[in-house]
């Protein structure tokens, strides 16, 4: 059977309508993000331009980033930021995989009590207890310290157990049980069992707890004020911005926000897949 | 909601039982208990110590002497100063032996106020630990009375590797999240009750209880907190319809686009949008309010390509600034929405789309009336936590417009504030740390009770299994 040429005239002015669609739209909304890899190659000086595409084409923008540390000392911020990101990324990978498994396996009774506590507590606006944290680190004596910056990212990081205990509900009891009568203890299950079939999210946890302190700029800003050496990347590049730096610093800020962003970016692409199905996972149990 | 409410009844029925069964207990273990279970009760791990449980008997003992020097020195003086929060002012107080003015150190009511807390979660850690010391010796009681032998240490270290497996892995988490969270949050909530502002700021000034004053004055009491709670409340509540519904419909729709058989690259489509996201908010929202400035490169192109005479105020008009956000919030969410959709669309049973084209549905009714539905029963939590994390998105306003344009009319706010930046706000930049910590137990309530209700009519509409 054929189809009249009429047909299929009108399908392929369909076919090119949808392409032409969304060539348009992602160009609309990729459109930002190559204005900012194009400004942070940008030779001219100055804060804003007219026009989108530079007349002139430079790395300066990246070398003064890394070699005129006089005002904005952005290697020394990196370095912060890669010691922070490391050291929460092992706590809090820690800390949520293990409460995700005890409130996915195992069975006690202040199992469901604790986890409404923790759902009322993760009601309140994080930034409410944002000076009292302040307050609590400067009683130890941490304040302005980069260990500060590691407990807050990891402190509370337990309360986000929800995606990990949602993988860890979908791996089979009857594998667990099975090891439980061979004589395995709770300690050997998580370690030999879960632990290896879940490779997905951990990779996840691990990815998305290192990214954390590449991103915050509001915490680091109330913990270390005005010492400038603490800072992190998201911080300084922040600072560039101000009213007064603008004007001759903007160029700095795209190349730094390009550096950051970069294997942020390709992190997050190659993990899609996990993310998605974390969240679902997540949602579908309520 | 009868079926809510008579949860939150059972709720508390429950709690209400826990806390009669606990001193039942308390007392029943002191009447039917032998002279160690007796001793335990002054000398915390008698019972353990006594009955060869060496390690934990010194533990109880440990955490008991330390328990009590404490008190000894410090807590018992930041409990008694929880009711008044600091007597001393700082500052020049006549000295009468010497007759001369003294320089006099203030109490810091802020330090008071935390301590006592910290005071007050200690004493209910150490009521706990008692009661489990009290119950661990009248365990070991009944053991011996059924001739048996109480756990050896070694015994206890295995099930703390397998029975209670979840006290070994949950002891660590616990404790960061009752320093880290729980802590700061009582010490804010309590904060909301006191005049905690500018003119009362520690070490200086001393601040004191005033009940719910703050929630009156916002309420009803100051007309500008009033107007500006009930402005940002209205705006908030927009804001969060329009960001949640907006994004998630747009997002399904272009999640559809991509997904039709005839799209080809359908990786390479996916992956332009889901660069959005993946690149840090503080970098692509921060460039996106340059790019919007009156003369920033947008209003610049335009004007030079001729469309536009004047140029736009994007971001300082409060009506247009209110649509920009929302129209800039689009390009952060709907790749979001289309990334998590993209897979479910796909489980829709394909029969219901076939036997809806032989009935002679348009491609419109088809959305309303099968996909809409569908994604709308599987993503409703999903959308809940949208809905609720709108309401607290910090982020896209802050950067973007950071609440301006400015008014007269408001508090500490601009126009596009949220309540939570206006939060932010009020605590960094005016210091009025009691009315932030109001607005904050208000967000809580709002945020409860919508997540509250939502779930409850989200699991009536599960219950009826229409797509199965």
């Amino acid at each position: 059977m054929t189809k009249p040429s009429s047909v299929k005239k009108s399908r392929l002015l369909y076919d090119i309508f949808i392409h032409a669609f969304l060539l348009v739209l992602s160009v609309a909304w990729i459109l930002p993000v190559v204005w900012l890899v194009m400004q942070s190659f940008r030779e001219e000086k100055g804060a804003f331009i007219s026009y989108i595409v530079p007349k002139g084409w430079t790395v300066a923008n990246y070398v003064n980033l890394f070699t005129d540390t006089k005002l904005f000392n952005f290697p020394l911020w990196f370095l912060n930021t890669f010691i922070v990101a490391v050291f929460s990324c092992i706590i809090t990978t820690i800390l949520v995989l293990l409460t995700g498994y005890a409130f996915s396996r195992l069975r006690f009774k202040a199992r469901k009590p604790l986890m409404n506590v923790i759902l009322v507590l993760g009601m309140f606006p994080g930034f409410m207890s944002m000076i009292a944290i302040y307050h609590i680190l400067k009683a130890f004596g941490l304040t302005q310290t980069l260990l500060a910056l590691v407990l807050v990212y990891s402190g509370g990081a337990a309360m986000g157990y929800y995606i990990v205990k949602g993988f860890f509900d979908t791996v089979p009891r009857s594998i667990d049980e099975a090891a439980l009568v061979d004589g395995c203890t709770k300690n050997q299950v998580f370690w030999h069992i879960i632990l290896p079939m879940s490779k997905p999210v951990v990779i996840y946890t691990i990815l998305t707890s290192f990214i954390g302190p590449w991103v915050d700029f509001i915490f680091v800003s109330v913990i270390m004020k005005d010492a400038y050496n603490k800072y992190t990347v998201a911080l300084g590049l922040y600072q560039m911005l101000s009213r007064e730096n603008i004007y001759n610093y903007f160029t700095e800020f795209c190349a730094g926000a390009v550096i950051v962003a970069i294997p942020i970016t390709i992190l997050f692409i190659s993990m899609q897949k996990y993310y998605v199905g974390g969240v679902t996972a997540g949602g579908a149990k309520g | 909601m009868s079926n809510f409410l008579t949860k939150i009844k059972a709720t508390l029925a429950d709690v209400i039982n826990a806390v009669i069964a606990f001193f039942v207990n308390y007392i029943t273990f002191f009447v039917k208990g032998d002279y160690k279970t007796k001793l335990s009760y002054i000398v915390m791990g008698a019972g353990s110590f006594l009955n060869h449980q060496v390690v934990r008997g010194l533990a109880y003992l440990v955490f008991e002497i330390f328990f009590i020097t404490y008190m000894v020195n410090d807590g018992s003086y930041f409990l008694r100063m929880l009711s008044s929060l600091g007597l001393k002012k700082q500052g020049e107080v006549f000295d009468e032996a010497t007759g001369l003015y003294m320089v006099q150190r203030g109490d810091n009511s802020m330090l008071l106020l935390l301590f006592g807390v910290v005071a007050v979660v200690l004493w209910i850690a150490f009521i706990c630990i008692h009661y489990n010391n009290v119950k661990h010796a009248y365990k070991n009681q009944c053991l011996i009375a059924e001739g048996k032998r109480p756990e050896s240490f070694k015994e206890e270290c295995q099930a703390l590797l397998n029975e209670r497996f979840h006290i070994t892995i949950l002891t660590l988490p616990a404790i960061l999240t009752t320093l880290f969270t729980v802590l700061p949050l009582l010490f804010m909530i309590l904060m909301a009750f006191t005049n905690f502002d500018k003119n009362h700021q520690p070490p200086g000034n001393l601040f004191t209880w005033i009940g719910f004053t703050n929630f009156h004055q916002v309420f009803v009491g100051n007309p500008l907190w009033v107007n500006t709670f009930r402005k940002l409340f209205v705006w908030t509540m927009i804001w969060a319809f329009f960001a949640t519904f907006l994004n998630y419909i747009a997002g399904i729709v272009l999640a559809l686009i991509i997904n039709q058989k005839r799209v080809k690259l359908k990786k390479l489509w996916r992956t332009m949008f889901v660069i959005t996201i993946a690149v840090p908010q503080f970098v692509s929202l921060l460039l996106v309010s340059k790019f919007l400035l009156d003369e920033g490169p947008l209003n610049g192109l335009l004007l030079q390509l001729g469309v536009i005479k004047h140029y736009i105020p994007f971001l300082s008009n409060a009506l247009i600034a209110k649509i920009t956000v929302i129209v800039v919030n689009l390009w952060v969410g709907i790749p979001y929405t289309m990334l998590i959709c993209s897979g479910i669309l796909m489980n829709i049973p394909q029969n219901l789309y076939e036997a809806s084209l032989i009935d002679g549905a348009s491609p419109f009714k088809q959305f309303t009336k099968i996909t809409m539905p569908y994604m709308l029963q599987v993503t409703t939590p999903y959308l809940i936590t949208q809905f609720v994390g709108n309401i607290n998105n910090f982020n896209v306003i802050y950067l973007l417009t950071g609440g301006d344009p400015k008014t007269l009319g408001l508090y500490q706010a601009g126009e596009t504030d949220l309540l939570v930046t206006w939060l932010y706000k009020l605590t960094v930049s005016e210091k009025n740390y009691a009315l932030a910590s109001t607005i904050g137990i208000i967000i809580f309530i709002i945020t409860a009770v919508i997540s509250l209700v939502a779930y409850n009519n989200a699991k009536a509409v599960k219950e009826e299994d229409q797509f199965q």
